[in-house]
């Protein structure tokens, strides 16, 4: 087992260095000029000029690409070209709000999804089941952007349950230790605050697990659905087990790989794509970080921001593997 | 694994369904922050009795806080809280009134400006402002290798007021005694006074620039009503109340929380939620909303821009006058002011809107005639329409003066096809569409627009129209040897009624010449709750929240 995580670790280094070369190559095809997006209209040629030179933007791009690789070796991620502060300390409450977004999405998506899947395969053909097909359908194909904006009309405004927007309570806010606020608040010892930023994490992280959730429900009814047709369960039911056993314990078990990928896939794509959500709860996470360099051209952050979604992705890829291993002895020999 | 194990487990795992749903569903009960604060409450405020903490709402983040190196609004905005100007703008008004200076004088020849200070203004650091630290704040604006110019930072409205390096405006500022500013200028600059009032020109207190040097971006410290206090990047910005504060009376507020938001009908929710207390950018289909809403205002910003459509003059096409002639006379503008403003807007006739002085009401517009506009394009030499379909550059973001630019761009595409003119619309990502705009290359006809700076003509008409601003702001081309002539001549002229007439014989030129379709002059929209009160929005949108208060 150990070897087999030395080995997984190992193949990393070559992907990101892959990483760096095509989030590098690509966001220098982007057309237009960094310093005049930065500095605005009413900045003068010289200016423009001396920002360029400033930023190394009038050298040749594999001399850049050489230069940004030395400087991320030293774990230095550059400045940001429009705030002028460093990326790695300046990212950081951005990650944090992020992580703190897609755990508890993911949290809403995996509990939600997983049990309808199951339920919906061991009552298969009920109108459980059909309900909540329907219900996935429809959440695959909901537009997020439509979704938030009715979640904070219904039980923001009209029913006045839930705030619309933020991290906490911004009349009397948390104070950032390690910028996720949940823990913050518990850190601050400020329990009546740790319900109020659950509650401010509610709305958002269903406008964002939605889409997961659906897509885990269908993954876990059909891959249930597949085991429960096989020998062993038939066995285990010849065998007297109460059904809640069979398809909790014996079946899940085996339906739980094609799950587990889907899982990982989609926590990944959530880190990316939470830019919709985070617009519309003012989250400041770092999607909307990336939105705003990439509409200001801010090249350094663009790429550290992409390169910190990839490596998480990269993670949570590995964390799937080692699972599966754990899940499947076979799997850590191939 | 037993049995009851397996058992308890799948059981856990049902029972956090059913919690997570019955939360859902429920609305958690309990606390009731973030549901509707009941009337007359303080909503987590700082005790019983009258609100005194502002929560404002606004679209986007600011890019750095210190006023002199920036030119966008965001940043400036908060500027304006934290800092004072020698002079300022009276309220809702383009119109200057004493600041940090108390009183001033001209020289005859225009050529000297000496400021009285006002004594016993101290910055929010204790240090004391005075006739020095204006001099300091100007030499570090003006000179190149001020040692207080930091990495990347650039001071561009100063070099675009002032002039840049080599033909600056100021020559000279010194401190005659310590309440006496004198400035010299090169040459006599008829805004001079309006310029100082800028909010770029504030005067930030020197010890804190020499202490905190490259971080004092974001610690700004100056004499302003309210104190920086913290800022979380995209999130909040705080401040609170400089009891010190030189304008008797004044802040009435306790703090002030500005919250980017970046969704303008999320920021709507979140005003009805009573999460914020007052919102810029209100959606002109949400403000339908407020009607009959008694527990919300709808407040108008004074406008003080313009939304146009611009002819790009690089196309041979538009060489002819004519065919620009006859396109202005095929846009309904009142009915795309009525469908997608909200009727919150006004046609516009010149490139400057009528609040401004030296406006010309006396010229005509191009009446919607579509009869007009083919019996033009006749005349042009083209019977049946122009031959090629044109490309079309339609906002893709939305600003206060054009909400939904693609929308109006479809409206307008409608009005064109009826005279025989085909349009493509394009809408790249922003960055990419200024540039495109800006090389003239691509596009043949555009939609832009501008807010303006600081209420003098010499802001909407040089800035956008003469050939000076080839490439940058005048992204039409378009070039009039008569119009330069006049309006650098208007530049150096000291009597304002003379420039007022030399700005009227600009817009007669312009409009003879057509280089644009003046589209609207709108109405920025914002709400606020109905018991915020001396909150009066400034023409340019950035206004001192200094005599808010809450009954």
């Amino acid at each position: 087992m150990n070897s087999y995580i030395v080995k997984r670790l190992a193949v990393l280094i070559p992907v990101l260095l892959g990483m760096t070369l095509i989030v590098f190559s690509i966001i220098h095809a982007i057309p237009g000029d960094p310093a005049e997006t930065i500095l605005g209209d009413k900045a003068t040629e010289q200016s423009k000029q001396a920002l360029r030179e400033q930023l190394g933007l009038d050298k040749p791009w594999l001399q850049q690409y050489g230069t940004y690789l030395g400087e991320l070796a030293h774990g230095d991620l550059g400045d940001s070209i429009r705030t002028r502060q460093p990326i790695a300390r300046e990212m950081l409450p951005y990650l944090a709000a992020t992580l703190e977004l897609t755990v508890a999405s993911m949290f809403f998506a995996i509990v939600v999804g997983m049990n309808a899947g199951i339920v919906s395969a061991w009552k298969r053909n009920s109108w459980f089941d059909y309900v909540s097909m329907v219900i996935a359908l429809v959440g695959v194909s909901m537009p997020i952007f439509w979704l938030g904006l009715m979640e904070q009309w219904i039980f923001a405004n009209k029913l006045h349950w839930l705030p619309s927007i933020g991290r906490m309570n911004s009349r009397d806010p948390v104070e950032a230790v390690t910028h996720l606020a949940i823990i913050d608040a518990m850190v601050g010892g400020r329990m009546e605050q740790v319900w109020t930023v659950i509650k401010h994490l509610i709305l958002p992280s269903i406008a964002l697990g939605t889409i997961p959730m659906a897509v885990i429900a269908r993954i876990t009814r059909s891959s249930m659905l597949e085991v429960m047709d096989s020998d062993y369960i038939r066995t285990a039911r010849a065998k007297g087990l109460a059904s809640f056993q069979v398809v909790y314990k014996h079946a899940l078990k085996n339906a739980a790989i094609p799950v587990l990928t889907i899982i990982g896939l989609q926590t990944g794509s959530l880190l990316g794509g939470a830019v919709l959500t985070e617009t519309i709860f003012a989250w400041p996470g770092i999607g909307r970080y990336i939105f705003e360099a990439i509409s200001s051209r801010d090249y350094p952050v663009i790429q550290s921001g992409i390169l910190t979604i990839a490596f998480l992705f990269v993670i949570i890829n590995l964390i799937v593997d080692l699972l599966y291993a754990v899940l499947d002895r076979r799997i850590r020999y191939q | 694994m037993s049995k009851k194990y397996a058992k308890n487990k799948a059981w856990t795992v049902l029972l956090v369904l059913a919690l997570g749903a019955v939360l859902a569903l429920s609305g958690c009960g309990g606390s009731n922050e973030g549901a509707k604060p009941e009337a007359g409450k303080t909503p987590g405020g700082a005790g019983e009795g009258v609100q005194d903490t502002l929560i404002y709402g606004r679209g986007g983040d600011s890019v750095a806080l210190d006023p002199a190196i920036v030119t966008e609004s965001e940043s400036l905005k908060i500027g304006m809280q934290v800092f004072d100007t020698l002079l300022e703008y009276k309220e809702s008004t383009t119109e200057i009134q004493p600041g940090l200076a108390e009183s001033w004088e001209v020289s005859p020849d225009g050529l000297i400006y000496t400021f009285k200070l006002r004594q016993g203004v101290k910055f929010h650091d204790g240090s004391d402002f005075n006739a020095e630290a204006v001099v300091f704040n100007f030499n570090r604006w003006s000179d190149p290798k001020s040692p207080y110019k930091f990495e990347g930072d650039s001071y561009d409205y100063y070099d675009s007021m002032f002039g840049p390096e080599g033909s600056r405006v100021i020559k000279e500022v010194k401190a005659v005694d310590a309440n006496t500013v004198q400035f010299t200028l090169t040459k006599p600059q008829a805004p001079f006074l309006q310029n100082i009032a800028m909010p770029s020109f504030s005067i930030a207190s020197p010890k804190a620039i020499q202490e905190k040097k490259a971080d004092f971006k974001s610690n700004p410290v100056g004499t302003g009503p309210f104190v920086f206090k913290e800022w979380k990047r995209n999130d909040t910005i705080t401040l609170e109340k400089n009891p010190n504060y030189w304008k008797e009376g004044q802040p009435k507020l306790a703090k002030i929380i500005v919250r980017s938001i970046p969704d303008n009908t999320a920021r709507f929710n979140a005003l009805q939620n009573g999460e914020i207390d007052l919102m810029e950018d209100l959606n002109p289909d949400d403000a339908k909303q407020l009607e009959g809403n008694n527990e919300l205002q709808k407040i108008e910003r004074p406008s003080f821009n313009v939304a146009y459509i611009g002819f790009n003059l690089k196309k041979k096409v538009f060489n002819n006058p004519k065919v620009r002639q006859a396109l202005n006379h095929a846009v309904n503008k009142q009915a795309i002011i009525d469908a997608l403003f909200a009727g919150e807007a006004k046609p516009a006739v010149n490139p400057m809107p009528p609040t401004l002085w030296g406006y010309d009401d006396s010229i005509q517009d191009y009446t919607y005639d579509l009869d007009k506009a083919k019996s033009l394009l006749v005349e042009a030499g083209y019977p049946n329409g122009l031959p090629e379909p044109l490309t079309f550059y339609a906002m893709p973001v939305s600003r206060p003066y054009m909400p939904d630019g693609k929308k109006v761009a479809e409206a307008i595409q409608a009005d064109f096809e009826k005279i025989g003119v085909k349009v493509n619309i394009q809408s790249p990502e922003w960055a990419t569409y200024l540039e495109d705009l800006k090389a003239g290359q691509k596009d043949d006809l555009y939609m832009l627009g501008w807010n303006g700076d600081n209420g003098d003509p010499d802001n909407f008409l040089y800035t956008l129209l003469d050939k000076d601003t080839i490439p940058g702001n005048n992204r039409s081309f378009y070039v009039n040897e008569e119009l330069h002539k006049i309006l650098v001549k208007a530049q150096v002229e000291v009597d304002q009624d003379k420039r007022a007439e030399l700005y009227k014989q600009a817009q007669f030129i312009i409009k003879q010449d057509a280089p644009w379709i003046p589209l609207v002059h709108s109405t920025p929209l914002m709400a606020g709750k109905v018991n915020l009160k001396g909150f009066v929005p400034a023409p340019g949108g950035i206004e001192s929240y200094s005599s808010v208060y809450f009954e």
